[in-house]
């Protein structure tokens, strides 16, 4: 039968790596989220713009970016992104091949494709916040930029928040992705600790409970926080 | 620009295109059956059943599809039963066994759109069907299924899109389809941008055929829930018809 030892924490166990893979795959995920949301809301401003060109430009990335495969996206900023760190070396005489860190490359691939769904969270919680409100704000005066920090940022963000949740779950997902650059996340060192034991079905069995940790444990994060966002709305449908 | 380059890129990406259609439409297939069995355990109310179906759901969305993938194809092998078995010259092959993680992964998906369309279905519906002597199976026939399948219609197009993109993880199992081979050309040429941008125009073709597709396909099945015809020309579509398309919202 299966020798679960093997996923202890004595000497020669792999339990420790799996965890520590754990919290890389939570990391790249937190700074793809992160680079996600400055991409997404630069395209969902994009999307929303006056400007016809703007418009194209955002509706063009969210279409490309949720259309192509994640893995092919991760392969060009994996291979692309190292092409073009080496070119801004030769700016500065460096020589020779420098490669993009496996790490960055797969935050901003992950981040990158996050993007494109952060966009469309973005840009429908922005439309969701009532013109009324804006009107309000502008009646007492307040200057576009004041406006905007005071009165549609946070309710975008409260809006977005359920959106978010599911972003979150995908990027959770697509960052096993990212295994393919290297990086010793859960995916990775769960094919490497397969690999090394033959013992291919309990690690990859270890390596999906603990993303299915993760998944339910951030369900239930995002539930609670969304709970308590309902709070603030007054009589609201779903109000916690 | 070099265009021989391209066209070359273009026509070994094209030659394989057929692998990934193949992958996608027998995923697609089993899934689609799965799912039904799915859905029907999950609304059954069936002790046991009910619960199992849920931990399906559960354990199919909740981790990623490429562990789900290597779990498949190199996990049971671990297990001289299996390889002894019957079942084992279907999953040796590396096609076989990641169309079946496709299709079980999709399964879990696709129950969880077909129960949300069932809940769709007005209880006041089912009532009028039972009021008037229908019962079990053609109630569901002609009141429920029809009903649930038109509210389930959207979502099962994002999802059918998402298994397009799905369908590339097959490249990591020695399935040589199109985001493969487009890998394979960037680690011996390094032009990574080019290859992609061939990549990505044959996939979004694709996916745009298949939206336009069920975007046809729901037009025909609702065309009660379509916009106010034209009134100034008849035969012109509803206005928000022409819209650009909608890919996938915010699925997963």
């Amino acid at each position: 039968m299966i020798d679960l030892s093997l996923l202890g924490f004595g000497a020669g166990s792999w339990g420790k790596v799996l965890l520590l893979a754990t919290l890389m795959t939570l990391a790249v995920t937190l700074v793809a989220l992160a680079i996600g949301a400055i991409i997404g809301s630069l395209v969902a401003w994009a999307k929303l713009s006056k400007n016809l060109g703007w418009r194209f430009v955002g509706d063009a990335y969210t279409t490309v970016f949720r259309g192509v495969p994640e893995l092919l996206i991760i392969y060009l900023i994996y291979f692309g992104g190292s092409r073009g760190v080496t070119w801004i070396g030769s700016l500065f005489g460096a020589q020779g091949f420098i490669g993009l860190p496996a790490f960055m490359a797969g935050a901003i691939g992950v981040g990158v494709i996050s993007a494109s769904y952060q966009a469309e969270v973005f840009r429908g919680s922005f439309l969701a916040v009532s013109s009324g409100e804006i009107e309000a704000a502008r009646a007492i005066g307040m200057p576009r930029l004041l406006r905007f920090r005071r009165i549609v940022v946070p309710q975008i963000l409260r809006f977005s928040l359920p959106g978010l949740g599911n972003v979150w779950q995908l990027s959770l997902k697509d960052s096993a992705l990212v295994s393919v650059t290297g990086l010793a996340e859960l995916m990775r060192q769960s094919q490497i600790a397969a690999g090394s034991t033959h013992l291919y079905f309990t690690f990859y069995i270890a390596g999906g409970v603990l993303y299915l940790v993760l998944t339910s444990l951030s369900d239930r994060i995002f539930g609670v926080a969304e709970k308590r966002v309902a709070r603030s709305f007054r009589g609201s449908v779903g109000r916690g | 620009m070099d265009f021989a380059f391209l066209s070359d890129t273009m026509g070994q990406l094209l030659a394989v295109t057929p692998v990934t259609l193949e992958l996608w439409i027998s995923c697609i297939a089993i899934g689609g059956v799965l799912a039904c069995f799915v859905t029907w355990a999950r609304v059954s109310g069936v002790p046991g059943l009910t619960q199992l179906a849920a931990a399906y759901i559960f354990v199919f969305r909740g981790s990623p599809l490429l562990i789900q993938t290597f779990l498949l194809y190199y996990g049971v092998s671990q297990f001289a039963e299996v390889r002894q078995s019957f079942v084992w010259p279907v999953l040796r092959d590396p096609f076989n066994s990641v169309v079946i993680s496709l299709a079980l992964c999709t399964g879990g998906y696709t129950a969880e759109i077909f129960r949300g369309g069932l809940q769709a279905v007005p209880g006041r519906e089912i009532e009028a069907g039972r009021a008037i002597g229908m019962s079990g199976f053609t109630l569901f026939r002609r009141i429920i299924a029809p009903i649930a399948l038109r509210q389930a219609l959207p979502a099962y197009s994002t999802e059918v899109v998402l298994m397009m993109k799905a369908t590339a993880l097959a490249s990591l199992v020695t399935v040589w389809e199109v985001t493969g081979v487009a890998q394979r050309i960037i680690s011996h040429t390094y032009r990574t941008f080019e290859v992609f941008i061939c990549a990505a125009i044959i996939y979004l073709v694709l996916n745009f055929i298949v939206i336009r597709l069920l975007l046809h396909v729901e037009r025909r099945i609702s065309p009660h829930l379509q916009g106010r015809p034209n009134a100034i020309h008849p035969g012109a579509p509803p206005e928000h018809a022409a819209g650009p398309i909608e890919l996938p919202e915010v699925p997963r």
